[in-house]
């Protein structure tokens, strides 16, 4: 309705890249954690959310300032890994070394057993089901930014997630993912108190 | 949270379907707990230096391009 904004003017580069910077910095974590989920691996990862990272600053003057940031950066993220898929070069190398890192992690007996079942159980997620339910269920978006940021309808975005969440939840229950020795029900046995444990005392 | 206009009969009957409907959604919201968690963990990790050095770098380049 209203002009006024149209007329702001803008502002020194400098000052504006330093503020843009600032913002970018405060949300690598949280890029580093959507990425580690898209790929699921901590190493492809990173790569993946330092070359989102720097996409970011490189655009950063189609950037506008006030509105979400972390929606834009998440959104070239995952733009970033669906090309590089597409490309899929060096893909079976990285699966491989995805596989050994995670028999590593597995053997530490520190490990959170119930963790591991979601992930696993998140990989049988179609990706698209995935990461609706990772940009909604945990990274704090609303449907229609994880709408904007997938580039498709918030309806879309919505029922994705609750097939997703189906799907989760039944794939918890039959213990329908490969596992040796795993008894049915046993994950979702885990999760429900381990989740009691987790919100009983946050760290 | 409750309908006080349905018969008691009724009500018996959603008490069963209403456990049900509970159990499920207990599940969802542990599921959701672990979810969060998952993600909040790499959150919560700190940044390798990496990422700073590659943007600082950049940073410096920008600032010597001058435009």
């Amino acid at each position: 309705m209203s002009a006024s904004r149209l007329g702001a003017a803008p502002k020194p580069p400098s000052s504006d890249d330093n503020a843009f910077k600032t913002q970018l910095v405060a949300l690598i974590p949280h890029l580093r954690a959507f990425a580690r989920t898209l790929t699921g691996d901590p190493t492809a990862a990173d790569d993946l959310a330092q070359d989102a990272m720097m996409k970011a600053w490189d655009a950063r003057a189609s950037y506008q300032m006030g509105t979400n940031m972390k929606a834009w950066t998440f959104m070239i993220l995952r733009n970033q890994f669906y090309s590089e898929k597409r490309r899929s070069w060096r893909q079976s190398q990285l699966d491989q070394e995805a596989a050994e890192r995670t028999l590593v992690a597995v053997d530490d007996p520190e490990a959170p057993v119930a963790l591991d079942e979601l992930r696993q159980a998140l990989k049988t997620l179609p990706e698209e089901q995935r990461e609706a339910l990772i940009l909604v269920g945990a990274g704090g978006f609303a449907y229609e930014e994880a709408a904007e940021i997938c580039g498709c309808a918030v309806g879309t975005v919505k029922s994705r997630v609750s097939r997703a969440r189906r799907a989760l939840l039944a794939t918890l229950e039959r213990g329908g993912y490969a596992r040796d020795g795993q008894a049915a029900g046993d994950a979702m046995r885990t999760i429900l108190g381990e989740a009691d444990r987790l919100s009983g005392a946050r760290d | 949270m409750t309908n006080s206009s349905e018969s008691p009969h009724r009500k018996v009957d959603e008490k069963a379907g209403t456990a049900g409907l509970e159990e499920a959604r207990l599940r969802q919201q542990a599921i959701g707990v672990k979810l969060r968690h998952m993600f909040d963990e790499v959150v919560n990790e700190p940044v390798p230096d990496e990422f700073l050095d590659i943007l600082k770098r950049a940073d410096n380049r920008s600032g010597e391009g001058g435009a």
